[in-house]
């Protein structure tokens, strides 16, 4: 099935509605051209855990920690093997409600704990663009899934990076909104006051027609917004004058040149287009990672705590060892003794973290930078070094631990794979944040580049 | 021999009789009810729930917080108690520690000797309760109908002295719940639960077996001012927690047999240890339930998925005036504008509705110029269905009475008095058990009154009046 010579599923959704409403194709033809491809690659991507087959609506992958009613959540652990939710996540009702259809389930890290994939008990997701390296983590599954054109589009969760960091490895855009503006209400939570749910999506212009459909107020999420609301109706408007920040400490030791490169050329391309280029400090950045593992464990402590195998799932051997080096680490951190010391602590790294960006933001408008260090790895190098896995997320956490949103946007390759360019704005600021996001990405358009994947007929 | 003094404090915990639970829209009402029928993701902790409270639930909180006399903090915040349990479906409950929504209050009790004596209040908080186990044979059932049920916990400092303050603050806070319309507070139904923290320690000086501060009273729910040391600088160095114990009576019964054995202990030299025991009914004795190694570690946190309250001077002022009037506010009133005595204000706002039936009966009884002192008396001494009688008949009732010229109580029992002096044969037959002589007694008041007295109140004094003299 084709259109104007492209394959349905190479369409954006933002191509596949306007192409629905004129009856270019049906919405059966849509979803098993998506079924089709899913079932095919994911042979070798290992990008789902749970493919379903449905015939109508806009077919969309959802990350496995997201709870679907009566279909299958893994969260991609053992625990959770045969866990059949008896209701949905609310952005699965709000999805739904705009005639949005789950195609599957996506792989991931287990309960989001990774940045490589690799954690999940389902298997190691492969990159589409080079299948020896790992997709980024923890939307493994999500972000290959659509690299691969797998799905329209799909849900993520990021606590640390969680969606920008894959998308950023897999070449295609990744929204981690403001805590708050997405109902986590169905999302089992990792690491609660860091969790929130987002967009991965073949363009910024998808991502933002995503965003509009899954946010807003919730009634069964206290920390839910109940007066903002994203609308993507400016996010096409020029940057002309507009200040971009570049964090120094994102351009310091430990980037790879190639990155580096990479990201120097995307910010004067955005000089190009007339936004000024001003030089921030983020002083407190070199913190972050240490304040994010002990404030991301300790509530996953908790959190994980009801997984005693009583009502629902398996028995609690059955964690895998990131996991359950994750628990110890927070059950140690909130003890008695350690708790002013870790805990504390860390409580207050993040409140200056918060202020960094608070001053930031008072000379720019949004902050440029990286997404990650280094592009995707080769699958097993960093396994048996947790700590380098964790340092990697090095310029994705901060914007977690001060709940303001991040995306990021194809910014061309290095070493033959996909660079992410990151771009973070204060709290509630989605609609700027789409505007120059969108902007750098038609002016570039790496999105158009597409991982070569074979499919036999 | 030495002396030594109990130090006692209190842990209450009320739960509240809202529509909804804590944190969820599912019933609260779970008592007599199907098993796990009143339970959604929320209340049984499945994955990717979250909770969102009770705005009813806090507000009643705030009042029994406002109405035991306590401060309500501008800022309060849920945190979770991490613990593991088959009833506690979260692996932690939503609880508060250290931002706790009122706290320190007062409440006056009397003690054995009658004097007056103030308790301190550390806090009132708010938190959920857990889900209900039945042990049968090898298996363990549980019900998640109770769980995320609001629940109200008042602490005190460890200001009880004897069992007559704990019987006294048990009914005063029984009392307020009931007028402030949140709580049954029904121990027998579980809506009440008591538990005591005891000691005892040596009335002498010097205290050399004492430390400092309120370490072993204060355990996990000081609010972190240190007001508590102003007045007990000194504590014994362990506390015995007397837990599960679902009768006011029990209770009463297992705090007295714990200050006789501790004191026994210690006259003996023995050293005590710090622990949670439970009351044997059969035996009429404490046992040990559990011994605290050391205190448990709850890893306290305040709860991501919860902000934090502010709670504006607007609002506690407006919850101020919504509040129901309080026992002791009544009491006052009653005293200053009916002239009433304390007494009997007391047993008139044992109840609201009591009270309530009074100041109808008042309101009526006016337009008769029935004097409000006539209307406690007949309440208080009359015992009849106030189910059946509304008010407005009772003043009609009391009214005709008046008009047919019977005798008010104080002159009857007056004459009954002499009728028992002048007839020690009848109140020697009634004694050996002949109770008609009764009737010969009642017979004997109507002549003296020549018709005057009402002749069912004459027979029930002098029911009240024979058998009091056994």
């Amino acid at each position: 099935m084709t259109h104007k010579n492209m394959e349905i599923t190479e369409l954006t959704l933002t191509q596949i509605l306007k192409a629905l409403e004129e009856k270019e194709f049906s919405e059966e033809e849509l979803n098993s051209a998506y079924v089709k491809r899913a079932q095919v690659l994911n042979a070798g991507l290992n990008a789902y855990v749970t493919v379903l087959e449905p015939y109508e609506g806009i077919p969309a992958a959802i990350k496995d920690v997201i709870v679907t009613k009566d279909v299958k959540t893994t969260a991609g652990s053992k625990i959770l093997e045969n866990f059949l939710p008896p209701y949905s996540a609310t952005v699965i009702d709000k999805l739904e409600s705009h005639n949005v259809s789950v195609l599957g389930k996506t792989n991931c890290d287990e309960f989001a704990m990774g940045s490589s994939g690799e954690n999940s008990a389902y298997g190691v997701t492969h990159n589409p663009w080079d299948t020896g390296k790992v997709p980024g983590g923890s939307s493994s599954g999500s972000a290959a899934a659509v690299s691969g054109d797998m799905c329209v589009f799909a849900l993520g969760s990021d606590t640390g990076g969680s969606i920008r960091q894959p998308a950023s490895f897999c070449g295609v855009v990744g929204l981690k909104p403001t805590y708050g503006l997405i109902s986590r209400y169905g999302l089992i939570a990792y690491a609660s006051s860091l969790d929130c749910v987002g967009p991965i999506a073949k363009s910024v212009e998808d991502a933002g027609q995503v965003l509009e459909w899954i946010s807003g107020p919730d009634g069964k999420d206290s920390n839910c917004s109940k007066s903002f609301t994203f609308s993507r109706e400016k996010i096409k408007d020029g940057i002309k004058g507009l200040r971009v920040g570049v964090p120094k400490e994102y351009l310091g030791e430990g980037l790879e040149e190639g990155v580096k490169e990479t990201i120097k050329s995307a910010l004067s391309k955005l000089e190009s287009l007339g936004a000024e280029l001003i030089y921030v400090d983020l002083p407190h950045s070199e913190y972050a990672i240490a304040a994010y593992y002990i404030i991301a464990t300790s509530e996953a402590s908790s959190n994980l705590a009801r997984l005693d195998g009583i009502r629902f799932g398996g028995n609690r051997d059955l964690f895998g060892a990131e996991v359950k080096r994750r628990i110890m680490l927070g059950t140690f951190s909130l003890s008695v003794g350690y708790y002013d010391d870790y805990f504390a602590r860390a409580a207050k790294v993040r409140t200056l973290i918060i202020k960094d960006f608070e001053k930031a933001f008072k000379k720019c408008d949004i902050i440029a930078g990286p997404v990650s260090p280094t592009v995707a790895w080769n699958i097993g190098a960093k396994v048996n070094d947790p700590l380098a896995m964790y340092l990697s997320d090095i310029y994705t956490v901060p914007a977690n631990l001060a709940g303001i949103p991040g995306i990021s946007v194809p910014a061309g390759f290095s070493d033959g794979l996909p660079v992410g360019l990151q771009f973070l704005g204060p709290k509630w600021s989605e609609e700027k944040l789409l505007q120059v996001a969108y902007n750098y990405e038609q002016s570039a358009e790496w999105n158009k580049q597409k991982p070569n994947l074979t499919v036999s007929p | 021999m030495n002396n030594y003094e109990p130090i006692i404090g209190l842990e209450v915990h009320v739960e509240l009789s809202t529509r909804s639970k804590m944190f969820c829209s599912c019933s609260a009402d779970y008592f007599g009810k199907e098993s796990n029928t009143h339970t959604c993701p929320v209340c049984l902790g499945l994955p990717g729930a979250l909770p969102v409270p009770n705005k009813a639930a806090l507000e009643n909180c705030m009042k029994l917080g406002l109405a035991l006399g306590c401060k309500i903090s501008d800022e309060s915040r849920f945190e979770r108690k991490n613990y593991f349990y088959p009833d506690l479906p979260k692996g932690y409950q939503i609880s508060q520690y250290r931002w706790p929504l009122c706290k320190s209050g007062i409440v006056k009790v009397r003690n054995k000797i009658g004097e007056v004596r103030e308790i301190r209040i550390n806090r009132v908080h708010q938190e959920e309760d857990t889900g209900k186990l039945t042990h049968s044979g090898e298996n363990t059932l549980i019900d998640y109908n109770r769980s995320g049920v609001p629940l109200v916990e008042i602490v005190t400092e460890p200001d009880f002295r004897d069992t007559e303050e704990i019987r006294d603050y048990a009914k005063k806070i029984q009392q307020i719940c009931r007028y402030l319309g949140i709580s049954n507070a029904d121990m027998e139904k579980g809506d009440m639960r008591l538990e005591a923290n005891v000691s005892v320690r040596k009335v002498t000086a010097g205290h050399p077996e004492l430390v400092e501060g309120s370490l072993a009273h204060a355990g996990p729910t000081s609010v972190g001012d240190s007001s508590s040391t102003t007045r007990n600088d000194m504590l014994p160095p362990y506390r015995v927690e007397l837990k599960n114990i679902n009768s006011f009576r029990f209770m009463v019964a297992a705090v007295e047999y714990e200050i006789r054995r501790q004191i026994e202990a210690l006259d003996k030299g023995e050293r005590l240890i710090q622990e949670t025991r439970g009351w044997n009914e059969n035996k009429k004795q404490t046992y040990t339930q559990r011994v605290k190694e050391e205190a448990n570690d709850y890893r306290y946190f305040a709860d991501p998925d919860l902000t934090e309250m502010i709670v504006d001077s607007d609002s506690v002022k407006k919850t101020k005036e919504e509040m129901q009037e309080l026992p002791v506010d009544k009491q006052k009133r009653f005293v200053a504008s009916y002239g009433l005595s304390e007494t009997q204000a007391i047993m008139l706002t044992d109840t609201r509705e009591f009270a309530d039936y009074f100041e109808e009966a008042v309101r009526v009884g006016k337009e008769y110029s029935l004097q409000p002192t006539k209307v406690a008396n007949t309440l208080i001494n009359k015992k009849f269905n106030r189910d059946e009688i509304l008010p407005a008949k009772f003043v009609e009732m009391l009214v005709g009475e008046q008009e047919k010229g019977v005798l008010p109580d104080e002159e009857l029992e007056k004459i009954i008095a002499q009728a028992i002096t002048d007839n020690p044969q009848a109140v020697a037959d009634y004694k050996k058990g002949k109770e008609s002589s009764v009737q010969f007694l009642v017979g004997q008041v109507m002549k003296f009154t020549h018709g005057k007295a009402d002749p069912n109140r004459a027979k029930e004094l002098l029911t009240e009046k024979l058998s009091s003299r056994v």
